[in-house]
């Protein structure tokens, strides 16, 4: 184990080395475009210019940000929803050829004096979903994209060979050229180009590149992650974080791009030219004395990252356990945090971007790989993180070590952990069920528990196998989904409840049953069931601070909007809520962290200039969620009919679910429903499990008619050109769509509020046209 | 696993003998203007003279023992080859995780610029002090070395 203070020179790995040809695999490519740029300087947080490339065409362009484009989406994710309004077409679909991989930054983005301030935002029409996906990630890309001269970049078109794009901050140049010896495999990838990029053989110079790649799994299927190097100059390893969800790296393959390059000639904690940099070093500095103080006694992610999670969602019956039926598991503790932190690497600086003091980017290194193409090499594993080992759970697997296997091969093939773990865990269920067999499963064992098969199904999705089960199953839930009905090989409600997708999407690793709000979070989302829009079980369930379904839409309209401020600046979540001031109990809004929201008022004025208040804040957010939902409509989705969620998020879907947690369910019927007690006892588990089932179906409906109230869209969903113009939209194609869509949701009889509301309950407005006097 | 290389043992660190000193720091002024070629001394010197409740001096300076050096993204913090902690101006990016981190708060930030500045056992302050209340003593690094990872350990 390596003890501190090592000189940076002298940190070892016990990773195999690698010794690559670079000369030869660098003749072999071959230069398809070349466009000279002039350099710019960042100011204020902005580069003031986008990068737009289009592969098929060989166009590449710049494209001036505008002062009116800042004040209606502010940047990052509002620059890449902006950008793909102004590029596609309501009939794109993940591989039509108009669709778009935008990777954008924000103003914040790559300040070194606040923790957190390295997100790229990612953007695309998902695979999964038919609608815009957005996904954020860590790692030196965005930052330095930024300060090589470009706010976003946007890829149109296909490459008609594998290429590798260059951003080159040094020469002021865009480079595409081909790449046909390099691995696609991410972990190799990334180590290849950055020693390839690098205008000198030092750790220093290797520091100054960024790769964006994906993997083998990513071309054969639609959970293709991309995956952001970072290069350690302690490890000497390219490390990755992953922009996971949606599918990105499906598109990245898809656009036959095997790899993004970013480059820059220098950097200080001073290249984005803040208006005022004292108003960022008073929060900055704070902030970073908080964590030290209280890191520990709060979240441990100095120690941990973000896996000191498992033992509280085990505690509190969230952690999902065989495809969500449980909350918690006997188990699980194998799976705790000190478990992992047995096998982390101590060395302190663990940040994905530069001068994050969470640091909660652990690894495991020298880590002997057991099964596919890399057996026996000794790697380093970034991660996992909650997510991964909640995947963990849900497939059964209680050793760190297969999670770990699990994780470095999502990571390397390019795919998202999410996904493929929600995925596996449901198609284990299925073949508990015998709906799944070995048979129909191209001879894979998928059952709980069965390291072998779930690495067996990743390596075969790699290689690109043409078992139909294979080819299916690596395309997502939904698509297995349809697949196995059609076959008639079970029981419809078992195959459509049981699958945790919505909108296509697969869900990240939360157990919502007994969160009412927290199904909300995850269903009422414009991309899919992800919950980084929201994060309400405590409040709801653990605190009961949001009883009614005004309090509860409440919530999902402000956190909603405020995890989306993020988002437009190339933040990360984390250091708001993950950390908090010592005395954050006592103040009004304990759930909002106030200090520190007032943190980000300081630190966005202190780099752009502006003059904002915290409810200003709250206003960038609400026009782009808003666009972002009205892009949705748009492109045929962003009803209420895509708000569906499984029964799975909801309740007990199966008598065995409702027998382990009969008291629970028992007095949710007489005191929630309103059944006596003479009742319940005649009724069978099957028709309470039913009674219940309708029960929270109305509720769920209930609170889609307060949310979407309290976010002022119609009551099927859809935002008013009422509402868009209030936000300050005057986009006359955009209004004119939604005016539209509303008539015709009209026609159909769809402008009604879903709940049955019985005597003395009452819908959000008597009238359900009731934007329409605004 | 202690490697063999030129990793020194020991280090001078300062000392300061209370009784000899009047406060007059001009040991202040001569840090500043090693550090930022001035001579007001106070938040641009890393070397400060405070008066305690009951009158009498104490010195706050750094003490070598090396938090930061594992708290630095970038490497601009390492032991030269006499053992002292020294910031490489060049490669820092001013993100003041050392600055935060330091239990002390030996590792200071000025107005002046970005980068924080810190104690490079120069000896300037001890040649300036008109009562020889400075001196610069030898420790062995093990003695004073601290890791804060260990103690952050996930077994709370």
């Amino acid at each position: 184990m390596i003890e501190g203070q090592i000189p940076i020179e002298e940190y070892e790995t016990g990773n195999t080395k690698h010794k690559w040809n670079l000369d030869k695999i660098k003749k072999a490519h071959h230069k398809v475009l070349e466009y000279k740029y002039k350099k710019g300087k960042v100011e204020k947080g902005f580069a003031n210019r986008t990068l737009y490339i289009n592969l098929s065409t060989g166009e590449i362009k710049e494209k001036k940000v505008t002062d009116e484009m800042k004040k209606l989406f502010t940047g990052g994710r509002g620059f890449g929803l902006k950008l793909l309004w102004d590029s596609i077409k309501p009939s794109t679909r993940w591989d039509s050829i108009e669709n778009e991989l935008l990777i954008t930054t924000g103003p914040l983005c790559g300040t070194t004096q606040y923790a957190g301030s390295g997100k790229s935002l990612c953007l695309t029409v998902s695979p999964s979903t038919d609608i815009i996906c957005d996904s954020n990630v860590g790692g030196f890309f965005g930052p330095y994209l930024k300060f090589a001269g470009f706010d976003a970049i946007e890829i149109q078109g296909k490459a008609k060979h594998d290429v590798v794009i260059i951003v080159d901050g040094e020469q002021g140049k865009i480079i595409v050229e081909t790449a046909p010896l390099e691995e696609t495999n991410s972990h190799v990838l990334s180590e290849q180009l950055t020693y390839m990029y690098a205008s000198e053989d030092t750790d220093k110079s290797r520091q100054k590149i960024s790769v964006v790649s994906s993997g083998k799994s990513a071309e054969n299927s639609y959970w293709g992650c991309l995956n952001f190097s970072f290069y350690d100059i302690r490890r000497k390893v390219c490390r990755m974080k992953q922009a996971g969800r949606g599918g990105l790296g499906s598109v990245l393959r898809n656009k036959n791009i095997k790899a993004i390059v970013a480059k820059v000639e220098n950097f200080d904690g001073m290249a984005n030219n803040p208006d005022d940099v004292k108003k960022i070093l008073n929060v900055g500095t704070k902030l970073h004395r908080e964590i030290r103080d209280l890191d520990r006694e709060q979240c441990n992610m100095r120690a941990v990252g973000t896996v000191h999670l498992v033992e509280i969602m085990d505690e509190y019956d969230l952690l999902p356990c065989e495809n969500y039926r449980f909350g918690s598991f006997p188990k699980a503790p194998k799976i705790y945090s000190p478990k992992f932190f047995e096998h982390f690497t101590k060395i302190i600086p663990d940040g994905c971007w530069h001068g994050c003091t969470m640091a909660c980017a652990k690894t495991v290194d020298g880590f002997e790989v057991k099964t596919g193409p890399y057996k026996g090499q000794k790697v380093t594993v970034d991660g996992p993180e909650y997510e991964t080992c909640g995947c963990g759970s849900n497939i059964s697997l209680w050793d760190p070590k297969k999670i770990l296997e699990f994780n470095f091969y999502c990571d390397t093939y390019g795919l998202d952990t999410i996904s493929t773990g929600t995925g596996i865990a449901y198609y284990m269920e299925m073949y508990e069920y015998c709906i799944l067999n070995k048979e129909r499963c191209d001879g894979i064992e998928l059952c709980f528990g069965n390291f072998e098969a779930v690495m067996e199904f990743i390596h075969r999705m790699a290689k690109g196998d043409k078992g139909e089960f294979v080819k299916v199953a690596a395309k997502g839930i939904r698509r297995v989904k349809e697949w196995i009905k059609e076959k008639g090989w079970g029981d419809p409600y078992l195959i459509e409840e049981c699958g945790m997708e919505s909108k296509g999407l697969e869900y990240s690793e939360y157990v919502t049953k007994e969160s009412l709000a927290m199904q909300g979070g995850y269903g009422l989302t414009l991309k899919g069931p992800q919950h980084d829009e929201a994060w309400l079980i405590f409040m709801d369930m653990v605190n009961n601070q949001i009883p009614t379904f005004e309090d509860k839409a409440e919530a999902l309209h402000y956190f909603p909007m405020w995890r989306t401020w993020f988002g437009l600046n190339g933040l990360c979540k984390l250091p708001w809520n993950d950390i908090e001031p010592a005395n954050n109990a006592e103040t009004d809004e304990p759930a909002k962290v106030p200090e520190h929201v007032q943190n980000y008022v300081e630190y966005q004025n202190g780099v752009t200039g502006w003059n904002v208040d915290k409810e200003e804040l709250i206003l960038q957010s609400e026009r782009c969620y808003n666009w972002q939902r009205a892009m949705n409509v748009w492109m045929g989705r962003g009803r209420r009919k895509d708000d569906w969620i499984p029964y799975r998020s909801m309740g007990p879907v199966t008598e065995v679910e409702y027998m382990s947690r009969k008291d629970r369910y028992d007095k949710q019927l007489l005191e929630n429903v309103g059944l006596k007690e003479k009742d319940t006892e005649k009724m069978s588990t099957n028709e309470k499990v039913k009674t219940l089932y309708d029960w929270k179906q109305d509720q769920y409906q209930k609170l889609a008619d307060a949310v979407y109230y309290r976010r002022g869209w119609t009551p099927n969903g859809v935002p008013t050109p009422q509402k868009m113009k209030k936000l300050g939209f005057t986009d006359k194609k955009m209004l004119n769509m939604l005016q539209k869509k509303i008539d015709e949701d009209e026609k159909n009889g769809l402008n009604k509020w879903g709940g049955t509301y019985k005597k003395g309950e009452k819908p959000p407005s008597i009238d359900p046209k009731y934007w329409e006097k605004w | 696993m202690e490697k063999k290389s030129s990793v020194p043992k020991t280090v001078k660190v300062l000392k300061f003998h209370p009784e000899k000193c009047d406060g007059c720091k001009t040991c202040e002024r001569a840090c500043s203007q090693v550090h930022f070629k001035t001579d007001e001394g106070g938040e641009k010197s890393a070397i400060r003279i405070l008066k305690d409740k009951n009158g009498k001096y104490k010195m706050h300076v750094c003490d070598q023992r090396g938090v930061c050096l594992d708290m630095c993204p970038v490497g601009a913090l390492t032991r030269n080859k006499k053992g002292t902690v020294i910031l490489n101006k060049k490669v820092c990016i001013g993100c003041q995780a050392c600055v935060a981190f330091c239990p002390i708060g030996a590792m200071r930030k000025s107005d002046a610029r970005i980068e924080p500045f810190k104690c490079i056992s120069c000896g300037a302050c001890v040649r300036a002090c008109p009562n020889d209340a400075l001196e610069l003593v030898e420790v062995t690094i093990k003695g004073i070395k601290e890791v804060v990872y260990y103690k952050q350990g996930a077994e709370k």
